[in-house]
């Protein structure tokens, strides 16, 4: 089924807005996605109508913002196929959530001599708290380096996880390149030498079905401003066994199951991670976004960015002076495209773009060794959602075009 | 209507033709035998990196060498900085910091302290567009850094 993207650009206010004169060509949804009116309609609804705290009133409006918080938490589960909600905390994004893993269960987990695996194509979030933790406990940090192709090697996988590894944390899809990696096949590395397995999700959940019975992945994160929703909240899913048998990150209300002034016993799953009052708004509008995403379907979502993404290849062709960096063709890889211009820089290119109305990413995509990786220092990035159009990828090549011409004249 | 219909003309106001020059034919970028003051100064977020040698003699700039990489405001800032430089007391240079700061704030400067500016005037456009002005700076706060040492 294709995509009614006018029916869907319709929902999304800011589609109608004009920067510089140009209609807004928004090519940015690797760092943020637009949020349809759907998702800011449900966070005025909360504001207006039934404010409250959760789980602690027996008044109305807490009642029902209580519903509505666990309703989005369920919403979540099913999203991803997770056995029950109590698998889902909320965080304030991913970033938060790897800290949590690599606090909580790292920690208590990891000690010197052990080796925690991660993958060349890992944003600094999925790179940073594993190095802590390393440097906390003694365990080594091996990196699962990329192909020439922009691809995971994958036999360097095979020989980097060993019975050494005590865990594995691995991009789904790589936030600069757009390749999307097998984690499923790593997920098995990982399992067949006793250790576990966290997939970042941020930028494959909001593009394509995903599912954590599928990938066999025993703990996953996202964050939901990607995918239509708030910024300010994220998602740890984990494994319920795993999840009961490790400690709380954070300590105060809400987490706690009764408190002396001596000692205090933990609430169960999932607020047993979820310290103080949560960001309730920006969890209900979540739910909103997963229904939105839901009524389109997955599937559909991915197919429609497939299809831009060998459309918006098949035009960088054009231009015998841009590089990508990753991927050329279009099979398992997403729709985010990072190139390089031999002689202009990627923020001269992205002012110019600006000027045009077209906005995409310029810099070292929080993913500072990959990019180096590639000889450069920085890049610009377009990356694609549901309203985008061909149309628009024609914008961009042209604007491009229209760059060229200014800085080589 | 797509974006990309009205063209690039208010980049002009950015990209004076004197910035352009200095991009595509940066000055002073032979390195120095044996520099007084040697500083590398990078944006990590954009991955600019300049790199600044000066010969001092009694006070005095002697000898300057400018090179890096990065965006056309901050390769060709760093140029500008080199061309200003050479034969200016390390007193004048600190002065032509906070003058290159003051512009970029936007502050309004007299005749007298446009003409000590130079070329390096082409740069007033860089405060129109705020995210870019870190780019224009970049050469000069670490010249100032390097100064004050």
């Amino acid at each position: 089924m294709t995509l009614d993207v006018e029916k869907i650009r319709a929902d999304f206010p800011i589609l109608e807005r004009q920067v510089g004169g140009n209609q807004l060509v928004y090519l940015d949804n690797a760092a943020t996605s637009q949020k349809p009116r759907q998702v800011i309609d449900a966070l005025t609804d909360y504001y207006t109508r039934y404010n409250a705290n959760v789980h602690r009133g027996v008044h109305t409006l807490s009642v029902e913002a209580t519903e509505a918080f666990e309703s989005a938490r369920a919403k979540v589960a099913r999203f991803i196929g997770a056995e029950a909600p109590e698998s889902v905390i909320w965080t304030r994004n991913i970033s938060e959530a790897l800290n949590l893993m690599a606090y909580s269960w790292g920690d208590a987990n990891v000690s010197a001599g052990d080796e925690i695996v991660v993958t060349a194509m890992e944003h600094h979030s999925g790179i940073v708290p594993w190095q802590q933790l390393a440097a906390r406990t003694g365990a080594e940090l091996k990196i699962i380096p990329r192909t020439e192709d922009g691809r995971l090697d994958m036999a360097a996988a095979e020989r980097l996880i060993t019975g050494k590894t005590k865990f594995v944390s691995a991009v789904h899809m790589s936030s600069v390149l757009g390749t999307i990696n097998d984690v499923k096949k790593l997920a098995d590395m990982a399992h067949a030498n006793g250790a576990l397995i966290f997939v970042d999700a941020a930028q494959s959940a909001p593009h394509m079905p995903v599912n954590v019975v599928d990938l066999d992945c025993d703990f996953l994160g996202f964050s939901a401003h990607k995918m239509l929703g708030p910024t300010g909240i994220g998602v740890l899913y984990g494994r319920l066994d795993l999840l009961e048998a490790m400690q709380p990150w954070m300590f105060g209300g809400d987490m706690i199951l009764t408190v002396s002034y001596e000692d205090a016993t933990w609430n169960d799953l999932p607020y047993k991670f979820e310290a103080g009052t949560p960001n309730i708004a920006d969890a209900i509008a979540t739910g909103a976004a997963i229904d939105y995403l839901d009524s389109i379907g997955m599937e559909d979502v991915a197919q429609h960015e497939d299809r831009l993404t060998s459309y918006a290849l098949s035009r960088f062709k054009e231009l015998d002076r841009v590089k990508i960096l990753g991927p050329v063709d279009s099979a398992q890889r997403g729709g985010i495209i990072s190139f390089n211009h031999k002689s202009i820089h990627p923020h001269d290119i992205g002012t110019a773009l600006d000027q045009m109305g077209i906005a995409i990413r310029t810099g070292h995509h929080c993913a500072m060794p990959l990019v180096r990786s590639y000889d450069v220092v920085a890049a610009a990035r377009a990356s694609f959602y549901i309203y985008n159009t061909e149309q628009e990828i024609d914008a961009l090549i042209e604007g491009l075009k229209k760059s060229e011409e200014y800085f080589l004249k | 209507m797509m974006g990309g219909t009205s063209g690039l003309e208010h980049l002009d106001e950015l990209y004076e033709s004197i910035i352009l020059d200095h991009y595509h034919n940066p000055r002073n970028t032979d390195p120095l035998e044996s520099p007084d003051i040697d500083v590398e100064a990078h944006n990590p977020f954009c991955g600019d990196e300049i790199h600044i040698q000066l010969d001092i003699e009694n006070g005095k700039v002697s000898g300057v060498s400018v090179s890096g990489q990065g965006c056309a405001i901050s390769q060709s800032s760093a140029s500008l900085l080199a061309e200003m430089l050479d034969g200016t007391e390390a007193t004048e240079a600190l002065e032509l910091v906070s003058l290159v700061r003051r512009m970029m704030r936007g502050d309004e400067l007299s005749e007298e302290e446009q003409d000590q500016l130079g070329d390096t005037i082409a740069l007033e456009g860089v405060k129109r567009f705020p995210v870019r002005i870190k780019c224009a700076l970049l050469s000069w706060t670490a010249l100032e850094d390097a100064l004050n040492g």
